[in-house]
């Protein structure tokens, strides 16, 4: 029963409209293609409440903050701000299966939400994670992030 | 059905051995802002994602109502570390 109630509704978007539930689990071939385009659009990219110089949420400044304090340049760095497209809001949480925004992909790899960044960041990964996937310029000789001191 | 501690705590625990468990409503009482910490050996050999995609799914229902939603996951040793460095919350 379930399984035709399901797969009639797919071709029937505008049914699903009356459900948020099932509507935010079919996210649209072309949704899906968009937002695979706008996760490999940069070799970081942050999808975040707000914009770089104007966050509009603490987690979204926090995760801002982050890259900045990593030193990530600017070219290298894309923004999207969910706040003004709410189709995108939606979509990234279902493309990620993650609940929360900001996300960070890099090198079109899901990383994290603020938490998880906010950890790596603290504990030295996030550098040497930035450092490998070729997003910052790894400094030899000097002194490594202190939770990986000897 | 309103989300207050208790619920969270109750669908944690039916799920994940936990020795330890904070559940910090920060909402000022509206129940929609929760930061939580869990320590659990059931962590053990899992990456920080895939706890927090765990805890995540585990937890849908109820975060899918939250404004904000903010996890901590560690094994019972990296908590003791935790402790140890003394880094607050």
């Amino acid at each position: 029963m379930l399984r035709t109630a399901l797969r009639s509704s797919l071709f029937r978007p505008a049914v699903l409209g009356a459900n948020r539930v099932f509507a935010a689990r079919f996210l649209s071939q072309e949704a899906r293609a968009q937002i695979q385009n706008a996760v490999s659009s940069s070799p970081v990219v942050l999808f975040m409440k707000g914009t770089p110089s104007h966050p509009e949420c603490g987690f979204s400044r926090a995760a801002i903050q982050v890259l900045q304090l990593q030193e990530v340049p600017e070219e290298k760095l894309k923004t999207y701000n969910v706040l003004v497209d709410p189709e995108l809001r939606s979509g990234i949480k279902e493309f990620s299966d993650w609940p929360t925004i900001p996300q960070l992909y890099v090198n079109g790899e899901f990383v994290g939400g603020c938490d998880i960044l906010l950890s790596m960041h603290q504990s030295g990964e996030l550098e040497t994670f930035l450092e490998n996937s070729n997003i910052i310029p790894k400094v030899e000789g000097e002194a490594v992030p202190v939770s990986a001191s000897v | 059905m309103p989300i207050d501690t208790a619920n969270l705590e109750a669908a944690i625990r039916n799920s994940l051995n936990c020795t330890h468990i904070e559940i910090e409503d920060q909402s000022n009482g509206c129940g929609e802002n929760y930061a939580i910490l869990l320590v659990s050996e059931d962590f053990e050999g899992k990456s920080t994602l895939m706890r927090h995609r765990w805890i995540n799914q585990l937890l849908k229902d109820e975060i899918s109502q939250m404004h904000a939603f903010s996890q901590k996951t560690f094994t019972p040793k990296q908590y003791e570390i935790h402790l140890a460095k003394g880094v607050q919350g």
